[in-house]
């Protein structure tokens, strides 16, 4: 400290100088502004800001001088380092904004290309209208009941009014578990599960019953040995053919759209009495095609029979038929599937075609 | 049936004109299903023609044609200037002079083929010489079956004498009764009166509000003792029913054997759908059509002695009509000749030899009540439909059984000449009717509509019941106090027409009330279901199962439950599998396919190789479905009466021969099962995605599956996995199918399948899952390398692995398999992941790595594990 010099002017100091300043931040600046990437600003940042840079130089040389020169040498320092500093914060800014959107560009995909890495399988769609209209009557409050299929005649036929002359009984219409004395049949209809409910539940009594029936037809367009029905049995006391009708028109218009008329005709079935068909507006012309291919041109889709429950079945079943009343109806599943979906050939339904279910997804 | 709406309305005054699509609807609303419409489709010029000449050209492909000149009057004159005008004709039925119908440009034909003037076979064409086919009026006239091709040819079409007034150019529209529509309806079982145009008349009487006129409102001869001899000697009534109450039969000698039925009579057959054969069988068929009564003619010659109806005996055989030579039945009811001869199987067909023929001069009338049972079974006996047998089945009026025959007699006289005979046989052994009591609030109570008392009353009257109002006694009576002014029944006492033997109860006049008061009048009221459960739990599983399956990117199928013995021995079942013990159908659709399914798989088989051999060569499908699972133990449902609910011993023998029938869901997979594309290649499908299926099944149930190796047909030895729950309850196989039955069903190699229960999963997954607390402090892992036998089951080790790492293991994942020098031969190494985890405290190192070697301790010593 001996040597220090009193009278030292930090003008002299050359890198304190005020013009070297301002030309080593112009300098930066120039240099700053002129890196395009951030290596080439990493480069810069080394060159004007790293240890060696004109400006650290002066810093350093601070220390070096007089207190009263100290102060304002500092100043001026600092104050040529920070504008060094902001710009360099801000050209990195500027870069990396520039570099990310770049990578945002340079990542993109085709995303249009088709993907299918897994595949998915489907459910059928007789199954899916099943499940359909069983969760339609469920939301009423009804239940869902099921049975075998390989049935007992009684069942199928004696406890339902189907007496032993009755034409469905013949070896032509129905399958007969061998030997045919065994009183077995393949059911012809899901009216036995209806049987069954009556012999085991409590009255009163909502129920569908779906599933598959047998009749021994060959496969064609239009027919098929097995297939899916769908029916229906209400039990209680004070039911009528209006609250038939209600059931009918609601479940119409869940599966086939709101405000389709319904018709009821007079029919004949052995299990009801009396007994109906139910037609409802054609959903494609609403009877005004005479050429509707749907309809036939009727203006009528034809969709069920029903009736209130025969009291003989009722009898049989030990059902009190002065106390009780009830009505059941029952529809082909395929039906619905060939009038809601355009399924033109029964034979896609029984194939197991992967490609005919799939098309139709997961719901119907 | 088919119904001629100009034959309806000579039975209904006063209803409104109608067309045939009018008349339909209306019929349609009293439960006449509307089946058909024909006739009144052909617009003119339709005419009457004379062939005046033609050329003969022979085609190239051999076949004539002819060039005609017709005589067509003033019509035709659009194209040729005056008459005649040349037809192209393609049959050769007819010649010079015929009558004939000849369709003119601008005329539409059924079908809507419309006829214009056009050059054929090099000449121009002035329209068209007309077969009956394009008239739609059926084959006429002949017995050959192609007549139908054949031209019209009036002159035998509608008799010489006929023929002779027309004039060409008259119109052939009204001549042939082209513009009548024919209403063809469905009739119902309990409607048998239906299939008669007098039942019709009065159902569309009942719909339009016109005046039904009977066509049996008409007098006949009264029964005597002269008449032909009948016996009804039936032995063995069914039901106690007598095959046959009322014989009639009446007879009319001299008729002129070669005189045909009136053109009248004849198009309204035809009309009906059935073919004028002569006068005999075309009055009997018309008197039918009429009135509903079955008639059958029999020539008076053939016959010897009396006319006896007994049942027949055993070896009995009878030619019947069609040409059929047939073995009667004991059941049979029989017409016979004096009690040997047969003549006919009664109410379903007659004998060839008592059959009326071109000679006969001599006629029986038999006009005949049957019983329905009887008839209906003989029928069904020897498959043998008949328009009588129909008519039967259903019920016949038996109160106009003379007025059937008396009509026919009529007929017979008019257009055959002839005389009656005096004699009338009447052989009457009708049951009375029964009156039946009817509470007259039933059908409100039934219906939901309110039908006042007097209203059921009417519309009972209307459809031809007697009907008595509530008698009431003791009125008026003081001295009697106990008696009290009280109706003795409240109930309307019924008699039912004679033609409705179908109304039998409460229910059945009810229906006829909300009939004919309309089926529309019926409102809609949605009724109140008793809260329900919603689904079962069984049937929730199956739509978890289902869409979990399609989830993992199988397809639902459903296929046809039958297969055949050999199917089992495709799929390697040894000999004494239970799979080997089914049920058979009787009578299948096809003998190779007679047994009910005991695998779902069994039938998926087929619908595989379907998708594989159209182009699906990546097919991956499942179903849900029942098996039948016979005990093998002969079984026989009994079938008790329905007059009251069987006891619960008959129940349950009936629930007992019902064969169990689980359910099951079965999936098997060929092909790739990750697509290749450009994201890379394809994998293919194999034993890990149908085992991994199978898990994912019991996951998406909560249900804990164990697997191990098994050796189950029709699974490959090496990799079929046994599926149980942790109880050891068989829930399935599932692997890659053997490669024997690969090739022996014909499936593309290394297919992979899997069959599981329904039930036990069910069952299994009836349970409540009782919720774990999730701890948040850290996991701790730590991975081992465990070296076994090879013959050690991955399942086995983990399980050691698990019961040795304690509770704090909360997850252990099997993350390679190596086999190689390293290990030995015989032997693998299992590299399995630790993830440790403690509810309330984070685990130190020291502890995990304690834990770690309590597992391997505890593999060691199960399967004896060594740590790699
Ligand atoms: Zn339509």
């Amino acid at each position: 400290m001996s040597g220090t010099n009193k009278s030292y002017d930090p003008v002299e100091v050359s890198t304190l100088d005020p013009a070297a300043l301002d030309a080593a931040v112009t300098e930066a600046l120039t240099a700053f502004a002129a890196a395009d990437s951030l290596e080439s600003l990493k480069t810069a940042r080394l060159a004007h800001q790293g240890d060696t840079s004109p400006l650290s130089l002066a810093n350093r040389e601070i220390g070096a001088l007089p207190p009263t020169a100290k102060a304002d040498a500092g100043k001026r320092v600092g104050m040529a380092r920070g504008r060094v500093a902001r710009a360099l914060a801000e050209r990195q800014n500027e870069l990396e904004v520039e570099r990310d959107a770049r990578l945002l560009v340079e990542e993109t995909v085709d995303v249009s290309a088709p993907v299918a890495r897994r595949r998915l399988g489907a459910r059928h769609p007789l199954e899916l209208v099943s499940e359909r209209v069983g969760d339609i009557f469920v939301a009423m409050g009804w239940e869902i009941a099921e049975g075998p299929e390989v049935e007992s005649e009684w069942f199928n036929f004696d406890a339902l009014n189907l007496g032993v002359d009755h034409p469905a009984r013949q070896m032509q219409d129905t399958f007969f578990v061998d030997p045919p004395d065994a009183g077995l049949v393949l059911r012809t209809h899901t009216s036995p599960v209806q049987v069954r409910s009556m012999l085991e539940r409590d009255l009163p009594l909502y129920i569908v019953c779906p599933g598959k029936v047998f009749r021994t037809d060959e496969l064609d367009a239009t027919h098929s040995p097995v297939f899916h029905q769908i029916e229906g049995l209400a039990v209680a006391e004070g039911l009528t053919m209006a609250h038939l009708r209600g059931t009918l028109n609601h479940f119409v218009e869940a599966l086939f759209g709101q405000g389709l008329e319904t018709r009821l005709r007079p029919s004949y079935f052995p299990f009801t009495e009396p007994s109906a068909e139910l037609d409802f507006r054609c959903f494609i012309c609403l009877g005004s095609d005479g050429s509707c291919r749907t309809c036939g041109g009727t203006g009528w889709i034809e969709w069920g029979g029903c009736g209130m429950v025969n009291r003989d079945v009722f009898q049989a079943c030990g059902i009190d038929p002065d106390r009780y009343t009830g009505f059941a109806f029952g529809m082909g599943i395929e039906r619905a599937l060939m009038l809601r979906h355009g399924v033109k050939d029964m034979r896609e339904m029984v194939e197991g075609d992967v490609r005919f279910s799939t098309q139709f997804g997961m719901e119907i | 049936m088919r119904a001629p709406v100009s034959w309806l309305g000579e039975y209904v005054e006063g209803a409104p004109v109608a067309t045939g699509r009018e008349v339909a609807a209306s019929l349609v609303r009293m439960g006449l299903e509307e089946e058909d419409l024909h006739g009144g489709d052909i617009t003119g010029p339709l005419v009457v023609g004379r062939v005046l000449e033609f050329v003969e050209e022979i085609q190239k492909n051999g076949k004539p044609i002819r060039w005609c000149q017709v005589d067509v009057g003033q019509n035709g004159q659009r194209v040729t200037e005056g008459t005649p005008q040349g037809i192209i004709c393609g049959a050769t039925n007819f010649a010079v002079d015929d009558l004939v119908v000849v369709v003119l440009p601008g005329a539409v034909l059924p079908g809507g083929f419309a006829i214009s003037a056009r050059k054929t076979y090099g000449h121009v064409s002035n329209g068209m010489i007309c077969s009956a086919a394009e008239l739609g009026i059926g084959s006429v006239g002949s017995d050959d079956s192609n007549a139908a091709d054949g031209i019209v040819v009036l002159q035998s079409f509608l008799g010489e004498q006929d023929a002779a007034k027309l004039t060409p150019g008259d119109d052939a529209i009204e001549l042939l009764g082209l513009a009548d529509e024919v209403v063809e309806v469905t009739v119902t079982p309990d409607r048998g009166y239906c299939f008669s145009m007098r039942g019709i008349a009065r159902e569309y009487a009942h719909a339009t509000g016109g005046t039904f006129r009977d066509p049996a409102a008409m007098a006949s001869a009264a029964a005597n003792t002269s008449g032909y001899a009948v016996q009804l000697a039936d032995e063995a009534p069914l039901n106690g029913r007598m095959g046959c109450d009322r014989y009639v039969a009446r007879v009319v000698r001299g008729v002129n054997a070669s005189a045909v039925s009136p053109p009248w009579m004849q198009k309204r057959l035809t009309q009906m759908g059935m073919r004028p054969i002569s006068l005999a069988v075309d009055v009997t068929n018309y008197v039918m059509l009429a009135l509903g009564q079955p008639l059958h003619a029999f020539d008076v010659s053939t016959l010897r002695g009396a006319i006896v109806v007994r049942r027949a005996q055993a070896g009995e055989k009878l030619r019947t009509l069609d040409n059929v030579e047939r073995t009667l039945f004991s059941e049979d009811l029989l017409i016979t000749d004096g009690g040997t001869a047969v003549l006919a199987i009664a109410g379903v067909m007659g004998g060839a030899t008592s059959e009326v023929g071109a000679s006969t001069t001599d006629v029986l009338v038999e006009a005949a009540h049957f019983d329905p049972t009887s008839v209906a079974r003989s029928s069904r006996r020897h498959k043998l439909t008949t328009e009588a047998s129909k008519r039967f089945e259903r019920g016949v009026d038996p109160d106009i059984t003379a007025l059937a025959a008396e009509m026919a007699v009529n007929l017979l006289l008019e257009f055959g000449g002839g005389a009656a005979d005096e004699g009338v046989t009447d052989v009457d052994h009708r049951p009375a009717r029964a009156r039946i009591d009817l509470d007259p609030s039933l059908p409100a109570r039934l219906i939901g509509l309110p039908y006042s008392s007097e209203q059921v009353i009417e519309s009972l009257r209307e459809i031809g019941c007697d009907v008595l109002e509530p008698t009431w006694s003791g009125a008026g009576s003081g001295s009697d106090s106990a008696s009290v002014s009280a109706p003795v029944s409240k109930a309307l006492s019924v008699l039912p027409p004679s033609w409705r033997p179908d109304l039998r109860n409460g229910p059945d006049f009810a229906e006829e009330v909300v009939r004919l008061r309309g089926y529309d009048q019926i409102p809609s009221v949605l009724p109140q279901a008793s809260s329900g459960r919603g689904l079962t739990h069984g049937q929730r599983v199956r739509r978890v199962l289902a869409n979990t399956l399609a989830e993992q990117g199988f397809v639902e199928v459903l296929t046809y439950p039958f297969v055949s013995a050999q199917s089992h021995d495709d799929l390697g079942l040894p000999a004494a599998d239970p799979r080997r013990t089914t049920v058979r159908i009787a009578n299948p659709l096809s003998e190779q396919a007679p047994l009910m399914r005991t695998s779902v798989l069994s039938t998926m088989v087929e619908a595989l190789r379907r998708n594989v051999s159209r182009g699906q060569r990546d097919a991956a499908i499942f179903e849900l479905g029942l098996v039948t699972r016979p005990d093998g133990e002969p079984r026989v449902a009994p079938i008790p009466g329905t007059l009251e609910r069987p006891d619960n011993a008959t129940l349950g023998q009936i629930m007992a021969a019902v064969p169990p029938q689980p359910r099951r869901v079965a999936f098997v997979m060929t092909g790739d099962t990750d697509p290749a594309g450009w994201w890379g290649p394809g994998r293919p499908a194999d034993w890990t995605d149908v085992v991994g299926a199978a898990r994912a099944l019991a996951s998406a149930l909560a249900v804990e599956l164990v697997v191990t190796a098994d050796d189950h047909a029709p699974w490959h030895p090496g990799r079929c996995a046994r599926l149980e729950l942790a109880d050891g309850t068989l829930v399935g196989h599932a692997g890659e199918l053997h490669p024997k039955v690969v090739t022996s069903l014909g499936l593309p190699s290394r297919t992979c399948a899997a069959e599981l229960d329904v039930d036990v999963i069910t069952a299994a997954s009836n349970v409540r899952v009782q919720a774990r607390e999730l701890s948040t402090y850290p996991v701790a892992q730590s991975d081992v390398a465990l070296v076994v036998d090879e013959q050690v089951g991955a399942a086995d080790l983990e399980s050691a692995v698990r019961q040795g790492a304690g509770e704090m293991l909360e997850s252990v994942s099997l993350m390679d398999i190596y086999r190689g020098g390293q290990v030995g031969s015989g032997r693998k190494s299992l590299a399995y992941r630790l993830v440790f985890r403690a509810p309330e405290r984070t685990l130190t190192t020291k502890e995990v790595n304690g834990l770690r070697d309590r597992a391997i301790a505890a593999a060691a010593a199960a399967v004896g594990a060594v740590q790699r």
